[in-house]
């Protein structure tokens, strides 16, 4: 069987404060999936890949990158790693190809070999034309493709994305997943992401792990993930507006206003018997949504039963 | 990483590092050559004449060597401090840290860097000289060396600095506090023998004074110091300080959390 992409084992981090950010937490990626690793803020997602690419020092554990451990080979590993960070952090007054001509030169890419491939990921994510300015001119968007296009210079197996999408507009969201779409399965690269858009994660990501606390409350398949839901809650939006809210048999029915419904519907329960009844008391439906998205409500609830025991947790250590 | 990929690493390093001060020429090259020209025209030309000699030599010609030197030595460092304080500030340092440049290159790149500038400058303050003296070199290997070794051991000085400090007023202290009264007092304006034994001996522990009065021995043959033993100093503080630096950067001190 194929090493994992990444490999976490035991993985700590007590920064010099005494913030205890990751309590020996383990984790496996495996060879060309698409994971996401979803937390509340400071719930340890960027400490841990932080540590995975060198920015942050670990307390103890180990990380191996393609089966290489990082104590005995971190050169060697992170040929196989690319980077795209929260926060912008390239130079704001270099031009856009210096930058990434700049990148390729560190992993030891000759500028010859560096020009086409800097030309063409320019050209898919849509910056060639913008090659010459400054990268302080580009938009909020522009700069995170910039960060993309400088992480895939030196080909990466594994691409380590932390929040790509935060702060862009929708259609450039939607063109930036079709793009890592497109890399993780034509080109086979493992991709790591954290979002806060569990929409993203939903639409991307084939295994997911929740981390809370410095610690995995869950690492599983999204469709496994959501299967588990109980509960769904969906909009309706009506043809007419309602003075009340209708009685449906078995269905807990709100109005959130005049002209839309809210409704919640139970694993096992099926939304024809909501039409159906809805019809026949003369109701017409126009449209309809998930009130959240249901990643999100997995997500909310698993995160909540967490705070929840961590606080009993250390309310309990506190009296001790 | 293959010798060549380390190669062109730390090519890509220097190169960038070039390309940033001379992209930003007016506040890296210009006003050190403006600042020197004018020590010439008011020590040189018009207090100079008053002065006498110095030495043996013109003031002009015994003060040209200390300028170049200090132009040299503020330069190399305030180059690299900055740079790489720069870098921290921006994050771009973790551009490097995440590829597999070893950490030798990263604090060579950025020393080779420091020192193309300081070198630079004192070459653009060697021509402007040219204006107010004829320079002759009485041992040019010499001459070069010192001043070569002389670049490397501050820019090395300038990468501490930048790996130490937290904000831009911390690469600014060094500069002002510690070099600048070093280096007027390290015999670039007088020699040291118009001193008092007492302030002589002080002075004896500036090292600034070995590489001015090396670097001035190499242009007019005149030191107060003996010249090897200058040398070896300053070869022994690259040496230890590029180990420092080497080691703090290992440790990710200033740049891992």
């Amino acid at each position: 069987m194929a090493e994992p992409a990444l490999s976490i084992r035991g993985l700590t981090k007590v920064y010099r404060n005494g913030f205890h950010a990751l309590k020996g937490i383990d984790l496996d990626v495996e060879q060309g999936d698409f994971f996401a690793l979803l937390g509340p803020n400071g719930a340890g997602k960027s400490t841990t890949l932080g540590v995975v690419c060198s920015l942050v020092q670990k307390s103890a554990g180990k990380v191996s990158i393609f089966g290489i451990d990082t104590d005995r080979d971190f050169a060697r590993a992170k040929y196989h790693l690319g980077v795209v960070p929260q926060e912008f952090n390239f130079n704001q007054f270099e031009k856009v190809i210096d930058i990434v001509l700049a990148q390729a030169g560190y992993y030891g890419m000759s500028r010859r070999e560096a020009l086409p491939r800097a030309e063409r990921l320019l050209k898919d994510l849509g910056l060639w034309d913008k090659r010459r300015g400054s990268a302080r001119m580009l938009s909020g968007g522009m700069k995170r493709r910039l960060m993309i296009a400088r992480a895939l210079m030196h080909r990466p197996k594994l691409l380590i994305l932390d929040e790509p999408t935060a702060g862009v507009d929708i259609e450039l969201r939607r063109s930036m997943w079709d793009y890592m779409r497109r890399i993780n399965r034509e080109e086979g690269t493992t991709i790591i992401l954290t979002t806060h858009y569990l929409e993203e994660a939903e639409s991307l990501c084939r295994n997911v792990a929740i981390i809370n606390h410095g610690e995995i409350i869950r690492n599983t398949g999204v469709r496994e993930l959501l299967a588990e839901l109980d509960t769904e809650t969906f909009l309706l939006d009506l043809s007419e507006a309602l003075e009340e809210a209708p009685r449906v048999e078995g269905f807990e029915v709100r109005q959130v206003d005049r002209a839309q419904l809210s409704v919640v519907v139970h694993r096992g329960q099926r939304l024809n018997e909501i039409f159906d009844a809805l019809s026949q008391q003369g109701i017409q439906v126009v449209s309809m949504r998930n009130r959240a998205n249901r990643l999100e409500e997995m997500f909310v609830s698993m995160v909540e039963q967490g705070n929840a025991e961590h606080a009993a947790a250390v309310g309990a250590e506190a009296r001790a | 990483m293959t010798p060549t990929q380390t190669a062109i690493a730390l090519w890509t390093l220097v190169h960038k590092e070039i390309k940033r001060f001379t992209r930003i020429w007016p506040q890296t090259l210009l006003p050190p050559s403006i600042t020197m020209t004018m020590y010439f025209i008011i020590f040189g030309n018009l207090i100079g004449p008053r002065i006498g000699e110095m030495d043996g030599f013109s003031y002009m010609d015994f003060i040209v060597p200390g300028l170049i030197m200090m132009a040299v030595i503020t330069n190399s460092y305030s180059n690299v401090a900055s740079s790489f304080f720069s870098n921290k500030f921006q994050r771009s340092v973790e551009e490097m840290m995440v590829s597999p440049m070893p950490n030798w290159v990263i604090l060579t790149g950025f020393v080779l860097g420091g020192m193309a500038r300081g070198l630079g400058v004192g070459l653009i303050v060697t021509i402007v000289s040219l204006f107010f003296t004829r320079i002759s070199v009485a041992y040019p290997v010499l001459t070069v060396g010192v001043v070569v070794l002389t670049a490397a051991l501050f820019s090395i000085g300038g990468f501490i600095n930048a790996l130490l400090a937290d904000k831009f007023d911390d690469v600014s202290i060094v500069p002002t506090f510690v070099l600048t009264p070093l280096t007027y007092l390290g015999g670039v304006f007088y020699s040291i023998s118009l001193l008092p034994t007492f302030w002589q001996n002080v002075s004896l522990l500036n090292p600034i004074l070995y590489m001015v009065n090396v670097f001035r021995h190499g242009f007019l043959g005149v030191s107060d110091i003996p010249v090897g033993w200058a040398l070896a100093a300053i070869f022994t503080f690259i040496i230890v300080l590029f180990v420092i630096a080497l080691w703090m950067l290992e440790r990710g001190k200033g740049i891992r959390s």
